[in-house]
């Protein structure tokens, strides 16, 4: 489904790699997490996936679809695929919780009896419907990411790409986000996480990439965090 | 479309009114910037007044030979209005001139009395004439010099023509009003263009305080058009209202100035104001919103550069 083939990432000629000679694939429905240091190459990586960035050399697939070849004009349409989740949450400050979810299928052209039935659906599914009305200021940071990812998910995305989703919350916030991932994945979409979090790993057993410096060095199927 | 349409408005209506510091600051400073536009029309129209009021006070005017014959002066007179630089020309004629005399001497018991002693009138009749820019009476004065080449030198019907005395301080007064004229122009650019940049920050500042935001639309897969409209949308209000509010703020000073620049200018700014409302107010208004539309797409797109 994601296809990575030799991705090189360099920034000012060569003089700080990113990213090297990157290569592995993901097929439907997994949920792969991919681990390794702080600069390891992770976050380019996911931007890659949504082309906030490019790569130096080498292409990314979506199915048949080279990304980096999408014109500009019809990347928004291609965004919508997918979902992203991201540390700091990335809300919109001036809108509600419920207006969050909203604005990511107003975005898609969604009718709004489809968004009327939608949005209290997702968050029903991240157990928020009673924070509906809230500002993300007024939301623990669990429950901002929560909506994060209701918002992710609201358009049924093929692949949701969650970078750190837990990086900013304590352990019971981070067991929640974990459950409420791992069902979204249950339900059939595409998961790809990147994650500092032992804990996180080890209890999800499912695949692992593990990156250093920029390269894929460890690929396990049902793997822990070794590093 | 209609449903994109009514999602932009509602959004850009809702973001103007949640935002409510950055909306406040943004309205303020376009108020400030809008007030100048709109103190410098009115400045621009006191500035006129005054000048075309010093301007008709300025006339050449010829006098007539005490014994010259109506039809010859009505001839000159005829000649004088179809000059395209005579804007217009005023006959005085003996009895009239006489009869200012002796009101403007009233009370001037000698000056009365020496005249009674003439027994006939010793003044000529005369023509004022005026022009339609300072500029033109050289023209003017050099067109009655050939018309009095022509006449005959035993009974001539120019007595004199007073140009030459005055030529001095018309073009004296001509060189001023081009000057104040460019310098009221250069500072009415400098004040207009510091209103619009300043308009322009102030909004791309308050756009700034929505760059993460902007990220976050492109990253749900919003389209840059459903991005911008909002934005558009808010600049847009901020003008609006900012524009009313510069109005607003007008109406009183003007009303309180009125008086002082009727007797000071003998044009009443606060009657201009009034009569020319529609138009003020357009301007004021219209600047506003072309600058917060312009200036927040302008502003927008440097974020959506994807």
């Amino acid at each position: 489904m994601i296809y990575f083939d030799k991705v090189s990432k360099w920034y000012n000629d060569k003089e700080s790699i990113a990213l090297e000679q990157v290569t592995f694939q993901v097929a439907p429905h997994e949920f792969v997490s991919i681990v390794g240091h702080s600069g390891a190459g992770k976050s380019t990586l996911l931007k890659m996936l949504i082309a906030e960035d490019r790569p130096s050399e080498g292409s990314v697939f979506y199915e048949s679809l080279d990304i980096h070849r999408i014109p500009r004009g019809k990347l928004p349409k291609f965004r919508r695929k997918i979902g992203t989740v991201f540390q700091d949450f990335k809300l919109l400050p001036n809108k509600t919780a419920y207006e969050n979810i909203a604005f990511a299928m107003e975005a898609n052209g969604r009718d709004d009896s489809e968004i009327a039935e939608n949005v209290p659906q997702a968050l029903a599914l991240v157990d928020l419907e009673d924070k509906a009305w809230n500002f993300p200021h007024q939301l623990s940071g669990g429950e901002k990411q929560r909506v994060a990812i209701a918002r992710a998910i609201v358009n049924q995305p093929d692949i949701i790409i969650a970078d750190e989703p837990t990086g900013n919350l304590d352990p019971i916030a981070t067991y929640e986000v974990v459950q409420i991932l791992k069902k979204i994945n249950d339900l059939g979409t595409t998961v790809i996480m990147t994650t500092h979090n032992k804990g996180v790993i080890d209890e999800l057993g499912r695949r692992v990439i593990t990156m250093d410096s920029g390269r894929v060095v460890r690929d396990d199927a049902t793997g822990k965090y070794v590093l | 479309m209609w449903v994109a349409f009514k999602r932009v408005v509602r959004s850009g209506v809702v973001g103007f009114w949640r935002s409510t510091f950055v909306s406040f600051a943004s309205v303020f400073v376009m108020t400030i910037a809008l007030f100048v536009i709109g103190a410098i029309m009115m400045i621009d129209q006191l500035l006129g007044a005054s000048l075309a009021q010093i301007e008709s006070k300025v006339d050449i005017n010829v006098y007539f030979n005490i014994n010259a014959a109506e039809a010859d002066m009505q001839a000159l007179q005829g000649r004088l209005e179809a000059l395209p630089e005579v804007s217009e020309v005023v006959f005085t004629s003996r009895e009239e001139a006489l009869a200012a005399f002796r009101e403007r001497h009233r009370g001037d018991e000698l000056t009365i009395q020496a005249l009674d002693e003439l027994g006939e009138n010793p003044l000529g009749a005369s023509l004022s004439i005026s022009a339609g820019d300072t500029s033109q009476y050289e023209t003017i004065a050099r067109f009655l010099d050939e018309q009095r080449v022509g006449e005959s030198p035993q009974a001539p019907v120019i007595d004199r023509v007073n140009f030459v005395k005055n030529k001095e301080v018309i073009e004296k007064l001509a060189s001023i009003i081009g000057v104040v004229e460019r310098a009221s122009i250069t500072t009415m650019l400098i004040l207009v263009a510091a209103a619009v940049l300043i308009t322009f920050n102030t909004i791309r500042l308050a756009i700034y305080t929505s760059r993460e935001e902007i990220t976050v639309m492109r990253l749900v897969g919003a389209s840059n058009t459903f991005i911008r409209g909002p934005f558009m949308l808010q600049g847009v209000l901020y003008g609006l209202v900012s524009g009313v509010v510069a109005i607003i703020i007008m109406y009183p000073i003007l009303y309180w100035l009125g008086p002082g620049t009727e007797t000071f200018f003998s044009f009443n700014i606060f009657h201009y104001f009034l009569a020319n409302f529609v138009y003020v107010f357009s301007v004021i208004v219209g600047s506003g919103v072309a600058l917060g539309l312009v200036s927040s797409a302008w502003a927008v797109s440097r974020y959506l550069r994807a």
